[in-house]
């Protein structure tokens, strides 16, 4: 590929949902957006906005009802599994139900898009995964069981496997969700850094409004009746937009301190 | 586990199977004298016939059969297991080896009725007709399971209908048995006792050669099997195709399933205990250790419940599905338990 291409994601005009048997059931229509290469943005909204769908649509579990999806300028449903596996990682918020596992041998696992029938791990590989563990500053319960990690410690393992997935783009859903706020810090910093210093295209869905409103280059904004908006965060806060879309009774965006104020505390 | 380690258990294993596999050539029902026994094996002594032919035309082949059923039942159990993400699932619950049951319960229990002679008296020709029954009733099943399994999203809903199967296969045995005569349901209630030593000669070495041969291939499938453990969307995601996977694990355990049933009727327990005792044992969840940890684990349990089932002093009468479930019962236990502790 010689162009230089620098929108990681686009969506045109894309809807949402599913096909059931009564028909199709439309979660949001006329999407269209991209991600540039290299930025951290978060995706925000309340529940039900379909969010999850959009990143599950996104690493192709679903189809979009209508619409295209390219990935670095080529349609999605042209990538064949492999192509798409070294392409696109996931951290998801579901629990790993396996036991004896260890954070090592996950991390391995990340590897498998570049290894052979039987898994072996070469010398690049282990680097790449020795990287990982450093980068999320994870080795030191490298051979604990991700059973017996903390929520924290599970999501940087997580984290860690998408990296040594060795992938341009990273997808991650409500990765902060169920931790305490330093780890919330931790991770969004560490995501944070994963776009600066190596190049990583991240798209995340969170709740943790003024931690993404400090930490992320752009913001999807999600609505059920609004639709999505993007732009740079700063863009969007000075336009009223975070405000016109997380405003609610006794709740009010302040924009110029970013924080969300009560309307009466008492 | 570190890499030594793991190289040590499988080495301990492997000797278990060649002390178990001794054992069973030395003990049975006919007692014959240790010595005796090593120089009629390697140093080639014809002196006493009968426990020449004892040695090499029944002990021996009724060894190996236990070594290699022993080895399918627990890999395709542990397969099961993966796909399912269900440590309770094992070679029966898909309805597999009930399929067997229902095409040998066809044969047998029907062959009186409407064949005017009971198949049990049919020698060679029965004992191929059994087999020929118990793969084509559960290879009937298998299509079945492969076809749903198309068609349907979750595991839990594969798992349920797969049970639902087994129960209706068993449901038409108990019909089939009410219009049978006594003879025949005397003959298909031994073979559901399971036994590595009904059949005979040539079989014995058809089937002991297929499952050499067939095993080694299970080894394909550990990376598969070790993206499975992820689930669905991490697998997916990091390439694999999981339908196309969760049929090929699916089938593969199934067609061990059916041909060990098929040759030694249906044999519980090993299949769903062997992969808890491995985990237990090299305490992973990599199926590069574990597929041949079950491999060997299964073969020498199966050599061990064999010795059991023929003890001088029990007079071969003891059926191995006894044995296995006496062995395999306690340890499907202890797994329960230790879950509950760990809170899992």
């Amino acid at each position: 590929m010689e162009q230089h291409i620098d929108q990681a994601i686009e969506l045109e005009a894309i809807t949402l949902g599913y096909e059931g048997k009564k028909g199709m059931k439309r979660l949001a229509s006329d999407i269209t957006a991209s991600l540039n290469v290299g930025t951290l943005t978060c995706l925000l909204g309340p529940n039900g906005a379909g969010k999850s769908t959009l990143l599950r649509t996104l690493c192709r579990f679903q189809r979009p009802l209508e619409g295209k999806i390219k990935l670095f300028g080529k349609p999605l449903n042209e990538y064949s599994q492999p192509e798409l596996a070294r392409t696109l990682g996931i951290v998801l918020t579901e629990k790993l139900m396996v036991s004896n596992l260890t954070v090592r041998e996950l991390i391995e696992l990340g590897r498998s898009p570049y290894t052979g029938f039987w898994g072996k791990l070469q010398k690049e590989d282990e680097a790449i995964i020795g990287q990982a563990m450093t980068l999320t500053s994870i080795s030191h319960f490298a051979d604990r069981a991700v059973s017996t990690l903390s929520d924290g410690e599970r999501q940087k393992a997580m984290i860690a496997k998408a990296i040594a997935q060795a992938t341009p783009i990273i997808l991650l859903d409500e990765p902060t969700a169920f931790l305490d706020y330093p780890s919330k810090v931790e991770i969004m910093r560490l995501l944070h850094r994963l776009s600066r210093e190596e190049g990583k295209t991240v798209l995340l869905s969170t709740h943790d409004l003024e931690l993404a409103l400090q930490m992320a280059d752009h913001l999807w904004l999600m609505d059920k009746t609004l639709g999505l908006r993007t732009g740079t965060t700063d863009d969007l806060i000075t336009r009223g937009e975070v405000g016109r879309y997380f405003d609610r009774e006794g709740i009010t965006f302040d924009t110029q301190t970013r924080v969300f104020r009560l309307a009466d505390p008492r | 586990m570190r890499k030594s380690s793991v190289a040590i258990s499988m080495t301990a294993l492997g000797v278990s199977i060649l002390i178990f596999l001794m054992l069973n050539i030395m003990l049975g029902s006919v007692s014959i004298p240790a010595g005796t026994v090593v120089r009629i094996v390697f140093g080639g002594d014809e002196s006493n016939e009968i426990w020449r032919n004892i040695i090499f035309k029944l002990r021996f082949p009724q060894s190996l059969t236990a070594i290699v059923a022993g080895a399918g039942l627990a890999v395709s159990g542990l397969l099961m297991q993966t796909v399912f993400h269900n440590p309770l699932a094992g070679p029966s619950v898909l309805g597999i080896s009930s399929g067997a049951s229902l095409g040998v319960g066809f044969v047998v229990l029907l062959s009186g009725v409407f064949g005017g002679v009971a198949l049990s008296r049919l020698g060679v020709i029965g004992e191929m007709t059994i087999t020929i029954a118990a793969i084509v009733g559960s290879l009937l099943v298998l299509a079945l399971i492969a076809w749903v399994a198309r068609k349907v999203r979750g595991n839990v809903t594969l798992l349920i209908i797969g049970v639902m199967i087994g129960y209706i296969a068993n449901a038409i045995i108990g019909v089939l048995k009410f219009f049978s005569v006594e003879e025949d349901i005397r003959a298909y209630v031994i073979w559901g006792l399971g036994s590595f030593a009904r059949v005979s000669g040539g079989q014995t070495t058809t089937f002991i050669v297929l499952m050499a041969c067939l095993l080694p291939f299970t080894l394909l499938l550990a990376k598969t099997l070790n993206l499975l453990l992820l689930g669905d969307y991490y697998a997916g995601n990091l390439g694999l195709n999981i339908k196309k996977a969760r049929l090929i694990v699916i089938l593969w355990a199934g067609v061990l399933v059916a041909i060990v049933t098929a040759y030694c009727g249906p044999i519980v327990f090993l299949g769903l205990a062997v992969p808890h005792l491995c985990r237990g044992i090299f305490r992973t969840a990599d199926h590069r250790v574990l597929l041949p940890a079950c491999i060997l684990t299964g073969a020498s349990l199966a050599l061990i419940c064999n010795l059991i089932a023929r003890l001088p002093w029990m007079d071969g009468a003891l059926p191995v599905n006894s044995v296995t479930a006496l062995v395999g019962a306690p340890v499907v236990l202890w797994v329960l338990f230790k879950k509950r502790k760990s809170g899992a």
